[in-house]
């Protein structure tokens, strides 16, 4: 499944494996993400989609295996050390600052990322240039008319932007969202992979999602895992002529019939 | 989707950073004692003193989210330190509260590897830990430190060599005052400050620091060590005014009436445990007639009476209360709870 890896890739995985207890989430995954690309990963409820996440940002250790970002193996490297090389997440499950203003948290990552949040004898105020890009990142997410609320007095769906602003503060070179439109209505969710799209061609972006329309319409190519394994990759097409992906995802009953 | 006016990233930023009306009301207060109360001002140095560990403790606890139950550790450290130099000979107060703050820095700095690992209950215990273990390493090095009747022997000289400590509390109650001042201006700059910010964003969510690129460990390391200098000023200025130190000066009773004085007056607002140091202290001084049992069966009550009907401490009310206030004047549905 290499086969399409020909340009040097942005992330990869190595035989990695992880078990929790005796469930196995991850099994001998291997997957090379070109840089620049718009990657889908798609499979039912409980495939290991976001231990994979965890396992390639370091929130979890693999039991084995080797994480590539660019020629880098950065598996030992803390979550924080992958981020300040540009592998990035969001969370499915909002983990936001809730006291925190928008503009307050992004200002954070930023600051973070420019290694002046360590800095205590010199006032934010001062730290314009910081503030500013901040402030420009929420305007590209539409939150710049709120980004002094309480993060927790926000829109859910404004939630979910701010989940993907505080990513983009981090500049990142590998983008891993985790579903970023989950519980988000339609409409909303279309404005959201719009922005999502519209982000620079030198990010490499890989997203978690169950509705198949955004899938096909945002991914320029889709993984499918299935109990801790890639089960197949290829273009949206390919994927929805697969047999196999039919009968273990496609052939359930569609997500949107849930909602 | 807006009510809010769209106005640049900066000013509201600067508002918050600027020194109010409220705040220099309240420093102006702090000079009252010496003109309403001057038979008071041994009992204002105590409440400076204080407040000065309250403050320490609201970095960590109240802005960082780093719950203490051992924090008279550091406050004990620097008492010790303060009264050891004064009693083998060296009774100059500013040196020697430099020598305490950088003893307990030290200490602060070297626990803060532990510290910064863990989190809630784990931490809880874990502070506890180390403030009996220091207590009872104390007690045993009697030889060092007097054991359990304390250190005899210490001598405040003049401050500037000059102004001698006299039985009213003027120079001490001056002293404190300063060094309380001064120490809250540079904790007030700390939390404005970019590493104010990732604090805040480590007691609202640790772990979504990491994710956005943060080595919450080393911030921790930090805030810890300031907080725990801030502690070992406020021990020593106890053992330089009182020219007294005991066990008790590291003991677990002061660790939890710093940390009732803090939630009674509001975590994470600067200001809140210095109103919370200055109701427990002026009330415990009321009602010292009564026998400590008493005095504590009060304090039950009161806390539990904060706790239940103003769950962010007196000044987390009286915030409240002004917004209401404001919203009603303008006509607005009110800003909920902070
Ligand atoms: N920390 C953990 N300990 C034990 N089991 C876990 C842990 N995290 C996840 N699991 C289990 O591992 C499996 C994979 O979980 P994961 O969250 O990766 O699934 P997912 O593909 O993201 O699913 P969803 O589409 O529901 O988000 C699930 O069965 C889950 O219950
Ligand atoms: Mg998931």
């Amino acid at each position: 499944m290499s086969a399409t890896a020909t340009s040097a890739a942005a992330l990869s995985t190595r035989g990695v494996n992880k078990r929790f207890g005796s469930l196995v989430v991850a099994a001998d995954v291997e997957i090379d993400l070109p840089a620049g690309v718009r990657y889908a990963l798609i499979g039912p409820n409980g495939a290991g989609k976001t231990t994979l996440i965890n396992l390639m940002t370091g929130m979890l250790r693999p039991d084995a295996g080797r994480i590539l970002l660019g020629d880098d193996d950065i598996t030992a490297l803390p979550p924080q050390a992958r981020v300040r090389r540009g592998l990035v997440r969001t969370y499915q499950i909002n983990s936001l600052f809730p006291h925190l203003s928008a503009l307050e948290s992004v200002t954070l990552a930023v600051c973070e990322r420019r290694g002046v949040a360590r800095t205590w004898w010199r006032p934010l105020t001062a730290y314009r240039d910081e503030v500013d890009e901040a402030y420009g990142i929420l305007g590209t997410l539409n939150l710049a008319a709120v980004c002094h609320r309480p993060t927790r007095e926000l829109a859910y769906g404004q939630q979910r932007l701010l989940e993907i602003a505080l990513a983009l503060a981090a500049r990142p070179k590998v983008l891993l969202l985790d579903e970023p439109a989950a519980g988000v209505p339609r409409d909303e969710s279309n404005d959201l992979f719009a922005a999502i799209a519209g982000l620079s061609r030198d990010i490499t972006v890989l997203f978690i999602e169950h509705d198949m329309e955004l899938v096909f319409r945002f991914a320029s190519r889709v993984i499918v895992m299935v109990g801790g394994g890639v089960l197949t990759e290829g273009t949206p097409a390919e994927i929805a002529a697969d047999e196999r992906v039919r009968a273990v995802y496609l052939g359930e009953r569609p997500r949107e019939a849930l909602r | 989707m807006t009510t809010q006016t769209i106005s640049g990233p900066h000013a509201v930023l600067q508002a918050q950073a600027r020194w109010r009306a409220a705040e220099i009301a309240f420093w102006l207060a702090t000079l009252l004692p010496f003109v309403l109360a001057p038979d008071y001002l041994v009992l204002a140095s105590q409440v400076a003193i204080a407040a000065l560990f309250v403050l320490s403790l609201d970095l960590i606890l109240g802005f960082s989210g780093i719950i203490s139950l051992g924090h008279a550790a550091y406050f004990g450290v620097g008492a010790y330190t303060a009264g050891l130099v004064s009693v083998h000979g060296w009774g100059e107060p500013l040196s020697g509260l430099v020598i305490a703050g950088i003893a307990s820095g030290i200490w602060g700095y070297v626990t803060s590897f532990i510290i910064a690992r863990f989190r809630h209950l784990a931490l809880i215990m874990i502070t506890l830990g180390l403030g009996l273990l220091l207590q009872e390493a104390a007690n045993a090095a009697s030889w060092l430190t007097g054991g359990f009747d304390g250190l005899q022997g210490i001598h405040t000289w003049p401050l500037f060599g000059k102004i001698d400590f006299d039985l009213y509390g003027y120079t001490a109650y001056s002293y404190a005052l300063a060094v309380l001042f001064v120490v809250f201006v540079a904790a007030r700059r700390i939390i404005h400050s970019p590493f104010g910010l990732a604090l805040r964003g480590i007691r609202e969510n640790g772990a979504r620091m990491p994710a956005i690129g943060a080595s919450t460990h080393s911030h921790i390391r930090t805030i810890y060590t300031i907080a725990a200098v801030i502690a070992g000023l406020a021990g020593a200025l106890l053992s330089q005014t009182t020219e007294t130190v005991s066990l008790e000066a590291l003991g677990f009773q002061r660790s939890a009436d710093v940390l009732v004085m803090l939630i009674l007056g509001g975590a994470g607002r600067l200001y809140g445990g210095l109103i919370g140091a200055v109701v427990y202290m002026v009330a415990r001084d009321q009602f010292s007639g009564l026998n400590p049992q008493f005095w504590y069966f009060w304090i039950g009550l009161l806390l539990i009476g904060v706790v239940m009907f103003l769950p962010n401490g007196i000044l987390g009310g009286l915030a409240f209360a002004a917004e209401r206030l404001k919203a009603a004047a303008r006509k607005r549905p009110p800003v909920s709870a902070p």
